[in-house]
């Protein structure tokens, strides 16, 4: 049966066979490298237009449907326009700040890639830390939207920055004890062994009440995090015309808009490893022939699957939900999502320790 | 009891949210009922409503006969002036002279579409019609002649 571990594996044979180690493992830098970017360039287009194709069946309408079959390449268009189009730098602007700000929160998206198991034994980086390393490393970009803000020497990215650095910093915490709560299970970082921990059922099934109280917290706070509707106050357009990014033009634009997406990407790959069971296929405990159907479908496509899945929710959200109030939105992090997860952890642990998971 | 509150509000809050999505995921499921109207495409088929205001017509009947007795009741009604009424006098049979109208000017580069000479006119000799393609490249072509020519007074109408 065809596999990406098996083709990566032919992969490093061959240029082992063919190069001197050092240049094998350099040109297979290059080649993570480019298949990353490619990936970006790929997410950006697929979830720009699912984007627009969910919003418009959900209010009744019909979406992009001019360009190319059924609207599906609209946004090629309109990444080719974003790229015409001139990268604007404000006279008051800080140059240099304002420069590094879309890569800055680019190269945090990128990093976030590198522990993500994508499919069976395909992945870039496959690290002891994962989850550790993920929740460490996206903490960063809240850096780069703050850096765009002040550099941008504009009320409105100014106070969409804070608004921003706020929301993230505070939402940071639910994330974590409710991925805390999954790894109290587990008993391991490793991304790879999280996903093997679940070949019985998947966590979401296997703990109980807990587990399912967590998801829900998970989904919330990193809906919060990805700065997403209902929690879109760092670019509200009706307050803040588009927040941190406003004065951004171009490709600068783009950077930000696509990191956008790329982070619900990488939030969704996060969740669905630690809930659904990341490349695992659908297995029900002991039941030997389900499973063994269920293993026919490549781990690669129940890896998107499930992710796409969980995106799918993210965008409900978005198109069900009015925008909180800045009040409001610190409020349900400190006053209901925190202390839940703090309970809800506890009893993860008792879970765990007594052993009444599946 | 305050845990008890808490608890409630919770609950509450999951369960409203839920019915929000509830009814989005209903119309997401139910892709058939489309509200976007694709216009140029579907002009032939398009339905407009039956109140829809486009712009100001003068029903004539077969005989070529209109209802308007030239009283001017539109055109004080018009809060912007787009009516001017022209009136001439008719020679009866038995030598009497008439109102009668000579030309109803209509400007709809003026008309805001209101409806109010609709309203104010008594014997129900103007309407509003459907048509709302009113582009044009010369501004003159938007200043229309309403009652057709030779055309006159239905009988009866006062």
């Amino acid at each position: 049966m065809f596999s990406l571990e098996t083709l990566t594996k032919l992969v490093q044979d061959w240029l082992n066979k063919t190069f001197p180690p050092t240049w094998a493992l350099l040109i297979e830098f290059v080649i993570v490298g480019i298949l990353a970017i490619a990936l970006f360039a790929a997410l950006g287009l697929v979830l720009v237009i699912m984007e627009r194709k969910v919003a418009a069946w959900i209010q009744i309408r019909l979406g992009p449907n001019r360009v190319g079959p059924l609207g599906l390449l609209q946004s090629t268009a309109d990444t080719i326009k974003l790229i015409m189009k001139e990268g604007l730098t404000p006279d008051g602007a800080d140059k240099f700040l304002f420069n590094l700000a879309p890569f800055i929160v680019m190269i945090v998206s990128m990093l976030i890639l590198a522990p993500i198991g994508f499919a069976k034994g395909f992945h870039i980086w496959d690290i002891n830390i994962g989850v550790l390393y993920v929740s460490a490393i996206s903490s960063v970009s809240v850096i780069g939207i703050l850096i765009a803000g002040w550099a941008s020497n504009n009320k409105y990215s100014l106070l969409g920055a804070m608004r921003s650095g706020a929301q993230m910093v505070s939402y940071e915490l639910s994330v974590g004890l409710s991925v805390l709560s999954i790894i109290v299970l587990t008993g391991s970082l490793n991304i790879n062994d999280i996903v093997l921990s679940q070949q019985n059922g998947w966590w979401l099934f296997k703990a109980h009440i807990p587990a399912i109280i967590s998801f829900v917290i998970f989904i919330i706070a990193i809906t919060a995090e990805t700065n997403r509707a209902p929690f879109d106050l760092s670019e509200a357009e009706s307050e803040l015309t588009a927040g941190f990014h406003t004065e951004y033009s171009g490709m600068k634009f783009a950077l930000f808009f696509l990191s956008e997406y790329i982070n619900i990407f990488i939030v969704c790959a996060i969740g669905a490893t630690l809930f659904l069971g990341g490349w695992m296929p659908f297995h029900i405990g002991n039941w030997e022939s389900f499973n063994h159907i269920m293993d026919y479908i490549p781990s690669f496509f129940w890896f998107f699957g499930k992710t796409f899945f969980m995106i799918f929710l993210i965008m409900w959200f978005r198109w069900t939900f009015p925008r909180l109030r800045v009040d409001q939105l610190l409020n349900l992090e400190w006053k209901y999502l925190l202390p839940i997860s703090m309970v809800n952890l506890i009893v993860m642990t008792l879970v765990a320790i007594k052993g009444w998971h599946f | 009891m305050f845990i008890v509150d808490y608890v409630k509000d919770v609950y509450g809050a999951m369960k409203s949210l839920l019915v929000g999505m509830n009814r989005t995921g209903y119309y997401f499921t139910h892709h058939k009922e489309i509200i976007t109207e694709e216009y140029p495409d579907n002009r032939e088929t398009l339905i407009l409503p039956e109140r829809f205001r486009g712009e100001v017509v003068m029903a004539h009947d077969e005989n070529n006969e209109h209802a308007c007795t030239g009283c001017s009741a539109c055109e004080l009604a018009c809060p912007n002036g787009t009516i001017k009424i022209i009136n001439k006098f008719d020679i009866s049979p038995e030598g009497k002279k008439k109102k009668a109208i000579d030309t109803f000017v209509y400007h709809l580069e003026l008309c805001t579409m209101c409806g109010l000479c609709v309203e104010a006119c008594p014997t129900a000799a103007i309407n509003m019609a459907n048509t709302f393609e009113h582009s044009v490249f010369n501004r003159g072509q938007l200043t229309k002649r309403l009652n057709k020519p030779d055309s006159k007074l239905k009988a009866g109408v006062e």
